[in-house]
């Protein structure tokens, strides 16, 4: 399949290599000359982002890894050969579970892996090193939507319709999510609809808002029991399908019925009128949308903030009504299908739980082990990088970056460095690759093949433009590699990624997610297939719930749900809040994306965007290097003034190195249901640089 | 994390066995806090009124029991039906009369006559009037809302509430109601169906006056919400006129189960939003204090903040929604006010520094990070509409969002390039 030169070339459709859009995308040429067009898919619609155009030099970045690399005795990172590599990491997996129980080997996966690599890498882990401890970068993701809505639709799916279905949409809120930036050819779904955007800064996508509310950081929860309030006093609610499709509104509203228009206004900042203008659209469109993003969901109490923005969709009879809904807009690129294949700590494949007996027995048998050898629940991701170096010994860091993208990211980087042994795949010298005593060198998106699935839970096929550089090896390979030296059989270990999703169709079957009846013949003919798609036969579920809710009884649940404070507020000595998020240009911890020419030329290094007036009173004008600091570190970050930003909020991209990392000071408190750390909000103050770089 | 040692009812001392007196809505929030906090001791509400709905069996709620008297030396509640209740800490929520912000029942259809000027008058006739009722608004003193507001405040405010439909009938006293109409010292004749009159609130104090409490305008109570008595609190109307009482339950729920430090300073704010009447007033003008006014009579649109060091010591804003939020958070977080004064009151964003006109270097496509200057090199280049432009520079191809912006340039350019050869490049070549 390995694509010759230029021009006259074989072409393969595939996927970008980025968010979980997964724009289609039409390449061509071969090694130094990859050529990238988007595809009419459905998603993108002919639209790429800047992105998504300049993936290829991604295929070449300058310092890609092309071999092994082992700590040698003087500290230095030595190539070496596979099996040297390979070798080295079992013989001390081999020796610290024996001095330590199985328990002291870690595995931390990404929602950028494939299906089949998320899914080999949680068997890889309870089955081959039989550990209980094993997360993902997901958890800093989609946890808290995911929670809540499990909580309230018994499934959790992160667009429950396809991305098309909003182009019908007369009004959509978007409460905490960007995608003019973060995802932009999602915007070509929204053109005909009015917009409601929840978010403290006024970004792009809220330059095109109709009604932007402008909520303090961290008060969306009262936001959200505001609107539901303002709902139910203003008669807008849907009482036949609150009675026929919901139950709980009673509850929920002992505790909204508090939030009045004006004590939200007073703890939030949004302005009693704009909440009304809000809550009217909605609630007179014929055809409308509740979609939430990080904004909402990155907190202490991120799952009780979408479960009070899935109230109000309840309440106003959306969700599971063709053409209306709630949904929540995925980050990575296979963040939905990186949840459902048992690379999280509670979960085995299909999204099912890890504690559920008649669960453990049907994965167990598909993977011919004894239910009982299976781990039961581990820590979370942040738990379990907070863990590193005390009972957990070892750790496998695959498609991940937790050095940069880790909230107290100083204190993470220092666990890290206390373990025994790190081992770290990835394509780039990762921050955390570069801290590794072992780094293996995998193929990246155009080099493999395999299978996403997207924010609609649509599954994707990636394809091969061109086979790997020599001396890299696919993550399954690697898996392989390590299971047959600690003692496995060899045959339980495939590495053609079609193989393991056989496999996985087998696991998920019968889960909420279930695969079983997708092929990639089926994919590679053009069906568009979302799961669940329980047949071979079966067209798959474009829309779910239009009959019934997942829940036993068919209904969705309300929650009852009060606001709370953020963990850390703003106080003498931290007097502002700071806040995280995205830029256009960069991607996630941004390894990637800092490596390609014309992304880190348009946003080259960490800024920090400030109201003009507390860039004046810290003694600051544009331009200026700044030190943002924290309880816990202190970013240093060239000042951007935002006369929209704001007066008592500063922002940091999340996407740089260093002593730029903004998770230097973001709080790792979590919340209680998702164990999602707390990014967005945290008491930081601002000051002039003490060194000028 | 300072737990204060020595303190009676400290953030570290449990509260123990709690007694509530009083259900509207300050004891019912401290009591919801407090099991959402975690208080493990026994809960008792004793109130008057019928059975309220709690979202807990964990709370002994005692509906249409009144409590009579205070033992404070046996820590002991006595209460009309006979029974005595032992508490370590007492909560007085006990309210005001007329109920505090209590919603008026519907009364019956027909017009309805309010009487009264203050705040509890003006917000029960805007309630109405956004019901679609017929309301007439009666007032002694020849403005509304006296004291809280100037006299150029004042009358806008007259003319926001005529504006939202309500007849206003100042400098009026009603005399009689009766056979559906209302007598008013003047001679006039009202239709009404029913006269609700709404004066201020009375804190209800004597059960505290009784147990020999400090009491002032209301029950006297410090920061954390102790009375002259360590064991007891209070909180809510009974504790004054424009008191907080979801606020001080917060707080006070915080405090007892020793989650958090003393309650923040509370800062008493008057806001009225209904019938598309908007209004904050907070604090007192003071001398020396910086004015600043904004005066917009034709589209109903004043404020009048009052700084004191740069901070909000007073204000009344009306018809300006955005700030009214706003100034709500400078003032209840004592934030220095923005130096963009115009910007705060109108609620856009701050001027920056410099300012920018559209240049070469100005991003047309941010999705592609595509300048003007960028398509004007592109456009002279030979790629002379959009789709010729998308493909030469990528430009419209991420959200499209840029489509128009990118449509009005290219007319631009075809216009300038038809207006003569000397001006074609101009975009391209000029610096910023």
């Amino acid at each position: 399949m390995s694509g010759s030169d230029g021009g006259g070339g074989p072409e393969v459709a595939t996927h970008c290599p980025y968010c979980a859009l997964q724009c289609g995308t039409v390449l061509a040429g071969g090694p130094g000359a990859v050529a990238v067009r988007p595809s009419d898919f459905p998603v993108n619609r002919g639209g790429l982002c800047r992105k998504g155009w300049t993936a290829p030099a991604l295929l070449d970045v300058r310092d890609r890894l092309r071999e092994p690399l082992v700590r040698d005795a003087d500290g230095r990172l030595r190539p070496v050969d596979w099996a040297t590599a390979l070798d080295t990491v079992a013989e001390r997996l081999r020796r610290i579970r024996a001095e330590h129980g199985p328990d002291a080997v870690g595995v931390f996966g990404g929602g950028g892996l494939t299906n089949e690599k998320a899914y080999q890498l949680g068997k890889f882990a309870r089955v081959a090193l039989g550990t209980s401890q094993i997360d993902y970068n997901g958890r800093f993701c989609m946890s808290s939507a995911a929670a809540a809505g499990i909580a309230a639709f018994g499934v959790d799916r992160g667009l429950p319709f396809p991305v098309a279905d909003l182009g019908r949409a007369e009004v959509v809120l978007l409460a905490g999510a960007n995608p003019a930036e973060t995802m932009p050819p999602l915007m070509r779904h929204l053109e005909q609809a009015r917009l409601v955007v929840v978010d403290p800064r006024r970004t792009r996508t809220a330059e095109r808002a109709a009604v932007h509310l402008q909520p303090a950081p961290g008060t969306d929860l009262a936001l959200a029991l505001g609107l539901l309030h303002l709902a139910v006093v203003e008669g807008r609610t849907d009482s036949g399908y609150l009675a026929e499709r919901t139950t709980g509104l009673e509850d929920a509203w002992q505790l909204a019925a508090g939030w009045t228009p004006e004590r939200v206004e007073r703890l939030t900042g949004v302005p009693v009128a704009e909440q009304r203008e809000a809550v009217r659209l909605l609630a007179e469109a014929e055809r409308a949308y509740v979609l939430t993003g990080r904004g909402a969901e990155q907190h202490s109490k991120g799952a009780d903030t979408v479960a009070a923005f899935i109230n109000l969709a309840l309440a106003l009879g959306l969700p599971g009504r063709e053409g209306s809904g709630y949904g929540c807009l995925t980050g990575q690129g296979n963040g939905q299908g990186g949840r459902e294949h048992g690379q999280k700590a509670d979960q085995l494949p299909g999204y099912r739980s890890i504690t559920d007996p008649a669960a453990r027995a049907h994965v167990a048998g598909v993977w011919g082990v004894a239910p009982e050898s299976l781990p039961g629940p581990g820590r979370s991701a942040y738990e379990l990088l907070d863990a590193l170096g005390g009972d957990v010994r070892a750790l496998l860091v695959f498609g991940s970056n937790p050095a940069v993208s880790a909230p107290r990211a100083a204190h993470v980087t220092e666990r890290l460095a206390a373990l025994d042994l790190l081992v770290v795949a990835d394509f780039v010298p990762s921050e955390t690759a570069r801290l590794a005593d072992v780094v293996l060198p995998v193929t990246q998106w155009a080099e493999e093949e395999g299978t996403l699935t997207n924010l609609e839970g649509r599954v994707l096929r990636r394809r091969r433009l061109l086979g790997p550089p020599p001396g890299v090896r696919s993550d399954l390979e690697v898996l392989h590699g390590l299971a047959v030296r600690l003692g496995q059989d060899a045959e339980r270990w495939p590495t053609e990624p079609e193989r393991v999703f056989a496999e996985l169709r087998r696991a998920s079957r019968g889960g909420a997610a279930d695969y079983s009846g997708i092929d990639y013949r089926r994919l590679d003919a053009g069906e568009a297939l979302h799961w669940p798609c329980p047949e071979p036969g079966h067209p798959g579920t474009p829309r779910l719930f239009l009959d019934r809710f997942a829940h036993p009884d068919g209904r969705a649940r309300f929650a009852a749900v009060d606001h709370r404070d953020a963990a850390e507020l703003p106080g003498e000595r931290y007097p502002l809040f700071g806040t995280t998020g995205r830029v256009l240009a960069h991607y996630q911890s941004g390894a990637q994306t800092r490596r390609i020419a014309e992304l880190a030329a348009a946003v080259p290094e960490p800024y920090v965007e400030v109201h003009p007036d507390t860039a004046a009173r810290a003694g600051l004008a544009d331009g200026d290097l700044a030190e943002v600091g924290s309880e816990r570190g202190t970013v240093t970050a060239r000042v951007r003034l935002s006369g929209s930003l704001r007066t008592d909020t500063v922002f940091l991209p999340f996407h740089f190195p260093g002593a730029g990392r903004a998770n230097l000071v973001t709080n790792p408190a979590l919340d209680p249901r998702s164990r999602m750390p707390e990014f967005k909000v945290c008491a930081v103050r601002l000051s002039p640089a003490t060194e000028s770089r | 994390m300072n737990a204060r040692v020595g303190t009676p009812a400290g953030a570290a001392a449990p509260a123990g066995r709690v007694v509530v007196v009083g259900h509207g809505p300050a004891g019912h929030r401290l009591v919801q806090r407090l099991l959402a906090l975690g208080h493990r001791g026994p809960v008792t509400v004793l109130t008057r009124g019928a059975r309220a709905a709690h979202p807990s069996d964990a709370v002994d709620l005692r509906a249409g029991v009144r409590a009579v008297r205070i033992d404070r030396v046996r820590r002991l509640v006595h209460a009309s039906d006979g029974s005595a209740h032992r508490y370590d800490t007492l909560v007085l929520a006990t309210g005001a009369r007329p109920a505090a912000g209590a919603p008026a029942a519907a009364p019956p259809a027909g017009p309805v006559a309010v009487v009264g000027g203050g705040e509890e008058a003006v917000r029960t006739a805007l309630a109405l009037r956004a019901a679609h009722r017929d309301v007439t608004l009666v007032h002694r003193e020849p403005q509304l809302l006296g004291g809280h507001l100037d006299p150029a405040a004042a009358e806008l405010l007259g003319r926001a509430v005529a504006g939202a439909g309500i007849r206003l009938r100042p400098g009026r006293t009603a005399l009689q109601h009766a056979g559906g109409r209302l007598a008013l010292d003047d001679g006039e004749s009202l239709p009404a169906t029913a006269v609700l009159r709404r004066e201020p609130p009375v804190p209800e104090t004597a059960l505290a006056r009784a147990a020999g409490l400090a009491v002032g305008r209301g029950i006297a109570v410090d920061a954390r919400l102790l009375t002259s008595d360590p064991r007891i609190h209070a909180l809510g109307a009974c504790t004054g006129p424009g008191r907080d009482g979801w606020a001080q339950a917060d707080a006070l729920a915080r405090l007892l189960t020793g989650t958090a430090p003393g309650p923040v300073p509370e800062r008493p704010l008057l806001r009225l939003s209904a019938a598309g009447v908007d209004l904050l007033a907070v604090g007192t003008p003071g001398d020396g204090d910086l004015e600043v006014l904004l005066r917009d009579p034709a589209r109903g649109r004043y404020a009048r903040l009052g700084l004191r060091d740069g901070r909000i010591a007073s204000a009344v804003v009306l018809g300006l929604p955005r700030a009214i939020a706003a100034v709500t958070q400078l003032y209840d977080r004592d934030l220095p006010v923005p130096a963009d004064r115009l910007a705060l009151l109108l609620g856009t964003p701050a001027a920056l520094p410099g300012g920018a006109e559209p240049g070469p270097d100005t991003v047309l496509c941010h999705c592609a990070g595509v300048t003007r200057g960028a398509v004007a090199e592109a456009w002279h280049a030979g790629a002379c509409d959009v789709p010729a432009l998308a493909a030469a520079t990528r430009a419209t191809t991420g959200c499209g969002g840029c489509g128009p912006d990118l449509r009005a340039l290219c007319a631009s350019l075809a216009r300038a390039s038809a207006a003569g050869p000397a001006r074609p490049r101009e975009l391209a070549d000029q610096p910023a």
